[in-house]
């Protein structure tokens, strides 16, 4: 999801032959081992290029994901409902933020991601190109689309780069409230009055699959999941943290009396898993292509914010350089 | 203007979580000064009481050790063992020392 091949022509990762086979192998040697890459440390070029789309994406995702969410704090049902949305759109900003950081470590500036982001050249995870139409919607995604961003970031905890493995603590730490309280509201409308569980439901109904693309396609259709996982990039593949996720939350639907919308979802006693139906991968790259339903309000929300925010950058650096100016000649005066 | 840097200077973020334990690394974030890099800060990297004291300084101002050179800087310590106690074997019938 935040973190998977979002090209859908990714070019080829791997060494190139002008760098030193020396360095290469003892950077393979280093990584194999568990050790953590630190920014200044030498890494391939291809390492470099892809942890900083990784990252970037992985902030882009988590900064657009305050929008839909954003969108519902001014008619949360109570104060306190009220209180826990906007504390948790407010993590989600300062995951972008670590995520940025992280990334700017690698030598990409914070302009130019955002310049990417808004132009369009870089992605974000489609889940945030589907509309929240109600409150119920709120409750699945915490449940389900933070539910799944926590499978996918629990292993980038050990991630073979520093600064990304030490963000992702941080979010980690941070996510599982975002989940727990949308179970809680998703529990609490499924034992409502039958139009609350029917919005439940509907939101269940909405939410599941758009919750699964959030894995990424295929291992088969993912070319470049053996090289990261051999650079401890990804640590586990789009499948193998797609069926954990089915595994952990078909129980808790259950538990609280929600269907999941998949005629074919199935327990196999054999393999110890959920089986579950055929994805619509067409759906997944029409989104990823920016046409998920709400792609187009997404990004004039966030290129607005941005320019009606210019004046402020400006103006605030504007005075640090007025204020840096007079204690300059106090100091000469002085 | 993708080449036209306008962005804020980077800072870096120190973390005292409790006194009584040194700042820490946290993290960085953009400002154009001390005073709203010291705000931002504590909104991004304390919002669950994660400190009691905030250190920013700018990312440009850190002098750091080059990964290149780890050898020449570190590895004289290496075969320096008599600088820890282990190094010395003390009779077991003698305590506390
Ligand atoms: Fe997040
Ligand atoms: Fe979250």
């Amino acid at each position: 999801m935040y973190t998977t091949e979002m090209s859908k022509n990714p070019t080829q990762l791997g060494p190139s032959a002008a760098e030193p086979p020396e360095l290469i192998e003892a950077f393979e040697a280093r990584v194999a081992n568990d050790e953590f890459i630190e920014p200044k440390d030498w890494m391939p070029e291809a390492y470099r290029k892809t942890l900083i789309r990784q990252i970037s994406q992985h902030a882009h995702s988590e900064i657009v994901g305050m929008l839909p969410e954003g969108n519902w704090i001014t008619r949360a049902p109570s104060l306190r409902r009220k209180a826990v949305l906007l504390a948790k759109v407010q993590d989600e900003g300062g995951h972008g933020l670590y995520l940025y950081s992280a990334a700017e470590t690698l030598g990409t500036s914070r302009d130019d991601m955002i310049d990417a982001l808004h132009s369009g050249k870089a992605k974000y995870s489609t889940i945030f190109n589907y509309p929240t139409l109600n409150w119920a919607d709120i409750g699945a995604i915490g449940w389900l689309v933070d539910g799944a961003a926590i499978m996918n970031q629990v292993p980038l905890q050990r991630t073979s780069y520093g600064p990304y493995a030490r963000a992702m603590v941080r979010v980690c730490k941070e996510e599982s409230f975002h989940q727990r309280q949308g179970f809680e509201i998703m529990m609490q409308m499924a034992a409502g009055t039958p139009e609350q569980k029917a919005m439940a439901q509907d939101a269940m109904d909405r939410w599941w699959w758009p919750a699964l693309m959030m894995f990424g396609p295929p291992d088969e259709n993912s070319p470049n999941t053996a090289q990261s996982v051999r650079w401890r990039i990804k640590r586990e593949t789009n499948d193998e943290l797609r069926q954990k996720f089915v595994d952990v939350t078909v129980p808790q639907a259950q538990a609280i009396g929600l269907t999941v919308p998949d005629p074919d979802l199935k327990w196999d006693e054999a393999r110890g898993h959920y089986d579950y139906g055929a994805i619509d991968w067409d759906e997944f790259w029409a989104v990823v292509k920016g046409e998920g339903p709400v792609a187009k309000e997404r990004m004039k929300a966030r290129t607005e914010a941005w320019e009606k925010g210019a004046w402020v950058r400006e103006a605030a650096m504007a005075h640090a350089a007025k204020q840096a100016a007079r204690r300059q000649k106090e100091a000469a005066n002085g | 203007m993708a080449n036209e840097k306008k962005e804020w200077p980077l800072w870096e973020v120190f973390i005292r979580a409790k006194n009584g334990l040194s700042h820490r690394h946290a993290g960085s974030v953009h400002a154009p000064d001390a005073d709203i890099a010291l705000r931002h800060a504590r909104d991004t990297y304390t919002r669950r009481m994660e400190g009691v004291s905030i250190w920013v300084i700018r990312s440009s101002d850190i002098a750091a050790s080059d990964p290149a050179d780890a050898g020449p800087i570190f590895e004289p310590a290496e075969s320096k063992v008599y600088r820890h106690p282990t190094f010395y074997v003390v009779p077991d019938h003698i305590k506390h020392i």
